[in-house]
């Protein structure tokens, strides 16, 4: 009887796990609440999203984004007259489950259209597989130098970002420290980066730049993206009271990690810039508290305050529904968000779903526009017209401080201010 | 150089303290038991969110919210036993087990996620950021409470095991079940409270790993689980005060490795645990029959 219930219990576990997987893993309807337009077929939009996992709070983000902007597609009419319809699939963060997951869309679901996951590792597994059964791969995540340059993308050329090619962000950050006069320029940098490809370059490029102004580089390391504790590289960087702390971060516990160990060491950099973490809204001045992130910048293409109109009409959708302020925003909102219109626009001038068209008018020199701003791709898909800024926390705001001059660019908060 | 060796082993010693307290539970269990509690790392999430919610919903101090979450943890702990451990007999069981709590490791996910959301959020305090001056360093004081809060556990569950008529009943259920069974322990009370009580410790360390890391998410136990596993197999599976030695030793190292190779901190920390289980298959402190069970 006992070893009856252990096996009826193991099938009754497993039947659990089986079930809870494939909850996981479910597809999700189009959203829209208004009717649906006139044709009967849907089109079908397939994208694979980190629902779980290191990255679910950006994927989650980014699901916000797609179908935001289903809805906004399916009010206004749908797409060629049919009703827009997004399939999404959670990767659990995974480079392997992604890959299943697109493979699943494409031949499963059949798919119309593919647009890409978060984050620069897993878009490019998975533009591979769209690379292999012709589909484009409009993404607003995957800026990493490695995407572009993959195998399959060079062969292919499927692989589009509309969002910023990451390597270049931080220019303008670099660009500014090096203009400063000599008495004001920080004398040492620090450059903790995590083992990732979408952290490591702007962090790699700034401390070229930043190098051959003079600044001297007190602390150049790669840690391990997923260790659970930061502190001892937080400490070590801490401990070389750099003028100037450059952060090669994936996320928000990566820069709150080093907030809080720089509090325990009474240590405070005048400069403080982070690679991602900072761009995301309440999740990040909730954990870091808004006190202590004023003075902390980011590089981005997008801020809750833009004065883009579309971009200014997607905010107040968001906060219609979600609520909150523009500063609670998720930039991976507004990247999630510009696939979808850079899909749109492409489908419409085309009056048509072959990808292998799509691809082509992608490739065409074309510009389109989006919440991000214009969007316009060289031969491997980086978005060459993408205006790199960046972004500071200003008293619980979030506001663009450089290029200077440029329109929307607000003085800076220099030098950081102390920890509160 | 001395000073950077020094912080990297005082970060070591203060970080061992706190995965200590995560891997505690996780090794009694296994000692009583002899089932591989996977779901432990989510557990420590679980513990990290009932502080969060206590400290946010009812503005409880942290360690006063402990009054409410180690209890809760234990029920919770036990509740589980009986439900999903218990019920699994047989040669498989202790593989079966790990299916088992796999399974509750997802459901407690899952609901975490629905309470929760997937945002990441912290514990928050003023001795989560503070830290206490000594000799020209700097000790974060969360750091120094979760160090100080592993040894008072693992000499409190010393003394539970090795001075209480309950522990000569989980010693005796360690030793050999049946026969614990044949001098009249009741192994299944024994086994629901054992795992009531791995549960429980863990509460504490999921309040300590919430207010000292950079922040976590329903999904942050994966990452843990391996590290725990590893340290408790290399303290040797069932020793108690092994695992809060282990912890030190591999964080220490992971920390002085930190200094000039960060990158290779994690690779380090996995290589010295098959480097020492070379030399001592049964770990630090295992005893061959341990690791026989």
């Amino acid at each position: 009887m006992s070893s009856y219930r252990a096996r009826f219990l193991t099938l009754g576990m497993s039947a659990a796990i089986v079930s809870a997987m494939l909850a996981a893993c479910s597809s999700g309807g189009g959203g829209g609440t208004s009717p649906p337009p006139s044709s009967s077929k849907p089109i079908l939009i397939g994208a694979s999203l980190s629902l779980t996992g290191d990255f679910s709070a950006d994927g989650k983000a980014f699901l916000r984004g797609y179908k935001l902007w289903v809805h906004d597609v399916n009010a206004s009419g749908g797409l060629l007259g049919r009703k827009v319809k997004l399939i999404y699939l959670n990767d659990r963060s995974d480079t392997g489950q992604v890959v299943t997951n697109y493979t699943t869309l494409i031949s499963t679901d059949h798919v119309d259209l593919t647009f890409g996951p978060f984050s620069s590792l897993l878009t490019t597994p998975a533009s591979a597989v769209a690379a292999r059964n012709g589909k484009a791969f409009i993404e607003g995540a995957g800026g990493a130098p490695s995407v572009f340059t993959a195998p399959a993308n060079q062969q292919a050329h499927n692989v589009f970002d509309v969002s910023l090619p990451i390597a270049d962000e931080m220019v303008p950050f670099a660009k500014w420290i090096a203009s400063l006069p000599a008495s004001q320029r920080p004398k040492t940098a620090a450059y903790p980066m995590a083992n990732d490809p979408f952290a490591d370059p702007p962090v790699q490029l700034t401390q070229s730049m930043l190098s051959k102004a003079g600044i001297k580089t007190v602390y150049s390391h790669i840690f391990p993206a997923e260790v659970p504790d930061y502190a001892p590289a937080a400490d070590n960087v801490a401990a070389t009271h750099a003028d100037v702390v450059v952060l090669g971060s994936t996320d928000v516990p990566t820069v709150n990690a080093f907030v809080k160990a720089f509090q325990q060491q009474h240590y405070t950099p005048k400069i403080f810039i982070a690679a991602a973490g900072p761009d995301q809204g309440a999740s990040f001045t909730s954990a870091v508290g808004v006190g202590n992130a004023s003075g902390i910048m980011v590089p981005n293409a997008w801020y809750g305050g833009s004065p883009n109109p579309e971009s200014q009409k997607m905010v107040s959708e968001y906060i219609k529904i979600y609520h909150g302020t523009p500063s609670d925003i998720n930039a991976d909102v507004a990247e999630a968000y510009s696939v979808g219109q850079v899909a749109q626009q492409a489908v419409e001038h085309l009056k048509s779903l072959d990808n292998a068209k799509i691809i082509s008018y992608l490739h065409s020199g074309v510009t389109l526009q989006t919440v991000q701003g214009p969007v316009k791709f060289d031969s491997l898909g980086r978005n060459g017209a993408a205006t790199t800024f960046i972004f500071q926390w200003q008293n619980g705001k979030f506001v663009q401080v450089l290029p200077l001059g440029s329109a929307g660019s607000v003085p800076i908060l220099n030098p950081k201010p102390a920890w509160k | 150089m001395g000073t950077e060796l020094a912080r990297a082993v005082i970060d070591g010693i203060l970080g061992g303290g706190i995965y200590a307290l995560m891997a505690v539970g996780l090794t009694l269990i296994f000692g009583v038991l002899d089932i591989i509690n996977i779901a432990q790392g989510v557990m420590v999430v679980l513990g990290a969110y009932l502080s969060y919610a206590l400290s946010v919903h009812l503005h409880l101090d942290l360690f006063l919210g402990l009054l409410i979450t180690v209890p809760a943890m234990f029920v919770i702990g036990v509740i589980i036993q009986v439900a999903f451990i218990r019920p699994l007999h047989g040669s498989e069981r202790t593989s079966m087990s790990l299916l088992a709590s796999y399974a509750v490791a997802i459901v407690i996910e899952g609901v975490l996620y629905l309470f929760f959301g997937p945002n990441f959020v912290t514990l928050t305090a003023s001795y989560a950021t503070n830290s206490f001056a000594l000799l020209g360093f700097r000790l974060p004081l969360i750091d120094l409470y979760g160090f100080a809060m592993a040894v008072v556990l693992v000499a409190a569950l010393y003394l539970l095991l090795y001075r209480s008529r309950f522990g000569r009943s989980v010693r005796a259920t360690m030793q050999d079940r049946t026969a614990a069974m044949l001098i009249g322990v009741d192994v299944n009370r024994v086994a629901a409270l054992t795992y009531g009580i791995g549960v429980a410790v863990t509460a504490v360390g999921g309040m300590i790993f919430g207010a000292s890391g950079g922040g976590f998410n329903p999904n942050s136990g994966y990452d843990l689980i391996s590290r725990l596993l590893a340290i408790i197999i290399l303290a040797g599976l069932g020793s108690i005060g092994g695992a809060l030695v282990a912890s030190v030793f591999m964080l220490t190292l992971e920390s002085i490795v930190d200094i000039w190779q960060p990158n290779w901190s994690v690779a380090v920390f996995y290589a010295a645990l098959v480097i020492v289980l070379l030399v001592r298959p049964s770990g630090l402190f295992g005893r061959q029959a341990a690791r026989a069970q």
